[in-house]
């Protein structure tokens, strides 16, 4: 039995410590907006806060988690987390949007810790957050926009 | 995807097919959908099968089209919102069901999505939708109130009758609206009055895609479902020959390993466990009937074919004598490399099968196809496939394919499962990278001939490469005397006016799977023809962007030219380029295409070092697709356009050795990422003329306008893509 404080509640679960988070939220939990998208934390659509820290969730297994607090979309409500999505929707980022949860979790990161990033600080941020669709453009704005107002 | 590119064989496939069922429709749903919804909700007002008005006054447009990213729901609920009056946050889009009577791609001839018709296919319909709806709505209001129809006005959601200073919300009407008949020949807006079209109303998707609640088919979960990976044969062609389970049978949650057509499925309780389960499985396979070539043969036998003769595909005046005669000639081959979809949410499926019933949930794109598909495997009738389609995590093409070939796959296992439970068949970042279905490698050989006045008289694009669509039901539409349309389209009817022309095409043979990728042959045909034209500017001692404005005489080509003046003129073409710093070389590069009759021009400005490294510092988009729905969701599009078509320009490559795909996932397919994302302005040419599509048309100017750019700046060419900094820094190097 695996314990994990995810979102603020802690949540038992009869799974294989070696399974990976993203599968323990998904397939165990049915908290489906941490996304599946390279397995090898090429992509970051699995994107979520362990301790505060952006964390690739298909290639950290969940004995590595337990006792630590751990984040999701669904749970990220905090400051930045609030400008970042309200920034999202106001500069309609979003294209097909299945990657928008890694990049909304790393870009709330980045917020937490630097609350004016430049475009350097974006780009070494951001990188490993894929968009197929790349709204890129998009994002790099609305990043600088939630930085206005926090 | 295009499917259909010369207005003659589109009118002539109208006639034979979708007109009828045009016609059907219109007859059809008023009384079908209205019954439909007396059997399920009497309360709501759905006179027509694309909208239905709850009592409380949500709005709800059911789209026949697939929401992929290319924002179809938000552009497809404007048009119904725009003429029905609603309130644009009382507005909802789902997907349709798959009927192809009420919801066929007039395009096609059947429900699906694609060659960017959506809009243009929803414009007349969907006008005429909401124009309906309101039209009653107004009738059951004259009706309460007892005043004449043609006093109420209506605004956001409101009926409002200025005389008697009455007003009530479309809500209060619903029901009594629900119960009209309804009416025909309804007048259409004044395109004045819109409040809607044009004037970028937020997408509707932007706030379940921010908080992680929109659907995707990897989200769905159903009571007692089971998940399976399959394990696919290396080489495209192979087939199961034996299988040794014993150890993909021992690990925990493994429920069964079954046999289908496409190879050896494991199912198991989760994602985790299956994943678990197939790297444990043991598959011997028989390669008799596979694909072993490496891409290096392919192309060295593709360059072989590019020496003789193929179908033609254009001919105008006599190329081979005019070549002859020219004062200057100029030569290049091309080498485009196959292509991944890889979109963001590897391919998946949910099935739900029973004796006589079937039910799938996935980013379906081809409803109509892919019931067939079902139908045929199950022994079904089409009509017994249910498909719900859900948001799609990207496509680019890769989920609408003539095969069905991952929905048809998870129907299998479903199948060899005995019915005995739900199942997800879920792909991997590497089942999706190395799952075939590719852009199609192709070989351009080029030739020019230029007089002594420094005049284009002669060019001539051989084209090798597989057909698309040869072998699908496609072909007998849209393949005539061997050519190909989605091969050819960009080069056949290229808009350059050039005295003596001929363009000619191979199908050439490969055991690759081949499928068309976001803007199809105009992935590569843009490219050739956009990067040989600056060839022979400089040849001819012209500017590449006089050049083509020049050579743009015929009419037809007037709204290419405008997108390409305006383009130029956005960029400061006629000014020099700010120098970079000392080392770096700048250039900008001009490219123009129609695709999907939608008319984009592009300039990329690119900053290039000795060691080959680049930097795309800003692309100038000029599009012109009629009227702008939406203006902000066409931005998008060419924003999106242009960094899709920029990561498979310098990253994008599938090659096989010895039949064996060499790439497997992010890190060596390589995507576009935040650090190499150009600054992008878009400008949209104001139009009259009827809506075109944009989701693939931004995509190929850039490759050719950034490859131009980098030629402005060094005077090389890189001919054989991806365009990698080994490649460009070896070019640079050379004399």
């Amino acid at each position: 039995m695996v314990t994990l404080d995810i979102n603020g509640a802690k949540k038992q679960l009869d799974i294989d410590p070696e399974t990976p988070l993203l599968w323990a939220l998904r397939d165990g939990l049915k908290m489906t907006g941490t996304k599946f998208g390279c397995g090898m934390a090429q992509c970051g659509a699995c994107t979520v806060h362990v301790d505060g820290q952006p964390t690739r969730s298909c290639v950290t297994p969940v004995s590595a988690v337990a006792g630590q607090k751990i984040t999701t979309i669904e749970g990220a409500h905090s400051k930045a987390a609030e400008a970042v999505r309200a920034s999202w929707r106001k500069l309609d980022v979003v294209q097909c949007g299945y990657c928008q949860s890694g990049q909304i979790m790393a870009a709330t990161a980045l917020l937490e810790s630097n609350k004016k990033p430049t475009d350097d600080d974006i780009d070494a941020a951001m990188t490993g957050n894929v968009c197929r669709c790349a709204t890129y453009q998009r994002i790099r704005a609305a990043i600088h926009d939630a930085a206005q107002s926090l | 995807m295009k499917l259909t590119n010369d207005t003659v064989g589109r009118r002539g496939f109208l006639a034979g097919s979708a007109a009828a069922s045009l016609v059907i429709a219109f007859n059809l749903t008023p009384h079908g959908a209205r019954a439909a919804a007396a059997a399920t909700n009497a309360k709501n007002f759905a006179p027509n099968a694309f909208l239905r008005v709850a009592p409380d006054g949500t709005v709800t447009v059911l789209s026949k089209h697939l929401e992929m990213g290319q924002g179809s729901y938000t552009g497809i609920a404007t048009i119904v919102a725009e003429e029905l009056d609603a309130d644009w946050s009382k507005v909802r889009c789902e997907g349709a069901p798959a009927d192809a009577k009420l919801y066929s791609n007039h395009l096609f001839g059947m429900q699906g999505t694609g060659g960017s018709s959506s809009i243009a296919n929803s414009w007349d319909e969907l006008r005429t939708a909401g124009a309906t709806a309101r039209a009653m709505l107004i009738q059951a209001a004259a009706a309460a109130w007892k005043v004449p129809a043609g006093e109420i006005e209506t605004s956001k959601s409101t009926l409002r009758h200025a005389a008697s200073n009455r007003t009530a919300p479309y809500a209060q009407f619903v029901s009594a609206a629900a119960a009209l008949p309804v009416p025909a020949g309804v007048k259409l807006k004044d395109p004045a009055t819109y409040t809607l079209i044009g004037k970028s109303a937020p997408r509707l998707d932007s706030n379940a895609k921010t908080d992680g609640t929109a659907q995707f088919t990897l989200d769905v979960y159903l009571p007692g479902m089971v998940t399976a990976l399959v394990a696919r044969s290396p080489k495209f062609g192979g087939t199961v020959k034996s299988v040794d389970a014993a150890a993909a049978k021992k690990i925990k949650g493994v429920l069964e390993i079954v046999q289908i057509p496409s190879g050896v499925a494991v199912v198991a309780k989760d994602t985790w466990a299956a994943k678990q389960g197939r790297d444990a499985l043991n598959v011997t396979w028989d390669f008799a009937n596979a694909e072993t070539r490496s891409t290096t043969t392919i192309v060295a036998d593709y360059k072989k074919l590019a020496q003789q003769p193929g179908a033609v595909a254009a001919k105008k005046g006599d190329a081979a004598q005019a070549l002859a005669s020219a004062a200057k000639r100029v030569e290049a081959t091309y080498v485009f490399p196959y292509l991944a979809h890889a979109p963001m949410e590897p391919l998946d499926t949910v099935v739900k099968l029973g004796p006589d019933s079937c039910e799938i949930w996935a980013g379906d794109q081809f409803q109509t196809i892919d019931q067939g598909n079902v139908a045929k495997l199950l022994g079904f009738k089409p009509e017994q496939i249910k498909i719900n389609t859900l948001y799609a995590g990207g496509s680019f093409g890769r989920r609408a394919n003539t095969q069905s070939d991952f929905i048809v796959e998870a129907v299998a296992v479903a199948k060899a499962m005995k019915q005995k439970a739900p199942v997800k068949v879920v792909w991997t970042r590497e089942d999706d990278i190395r799952g075939g279905l590719y852009r199609p490698l192709f070989v351009h050989k080029m030739e020019a001939g230029i007089d002594a006045q420094g005049n284009l008289t002669a060019w001539t694009n051989r084209l090798v490469g597989q057909s698309i669509l040869v072998g699908t039901p496609f072909e007998s539409m849209m393949v005539k005397d061997g050519v190909d349309m989605t091969s050819v389209e960009g080069s056949a009817d290229m808009p350059y006016d050039v005295a003596n022309i001929l363009v000619d095409t191979h199908n050439a043979k490969a055991g690759v799977p081949v499928l068309w990728w976001r803007s199809v042959g105009h992935t590569h045909t843009a490219f050739a023809v956009e990067t040989f034209l600056d060839d022979v500017a400089k040849a001819a001692g012209k500017d590449p962007f006089e050049l083509r404005r020049s050579l743009m005489t015929d009419t037809k080509h007037t709204r290419l030219k405008t997108v390409l003046e305006l383009a130029a003129d956005k960029a400061g073409w006629s000014k020099p380029l700010a120098a970079g710093p000392a080392g770096v070389l700048r250039g900008r590069g001009i490219a123009a295409a129609e695709s999907f009759s939608t008319y984009v021009a592009q300039v990329a400005e690119v900053s290039v070092k000795p060691d080959g490294s680049i930097k795309v510092d800003r692309v100038v988009v000029a599009v012109d697709c009629g009227v702008a729905v939406n203006p902000d969701v066409i931005k998008a599009q060419m924003e999106g356009g242009v960094g899709f078509g920029l990561g498979a320009l310098l990253h994008g490559e599938i090659t096989l050795k010895d039949g064996e795909v060499e790439q497997s996932n992010f890190h060596d397919y390589v995507p576009l990422r935040m650090d190499e994302m150009p600054k992008v302005e878009v400008f949209i040419v104001p139009s009259t003329a009827a809506p075109t599509g944009v989701g693939e048309p931004g995509v190929p100017p850039i490759g050719p306008a950034v490859a131009n750019a980098i030629f402005a700046a060094t005077g090389k060419r890189v001919r054989e893509l991806p365009l990698t900094q080994e490649k460009l820094k070896a070019a640079i190097a050379s004399a």
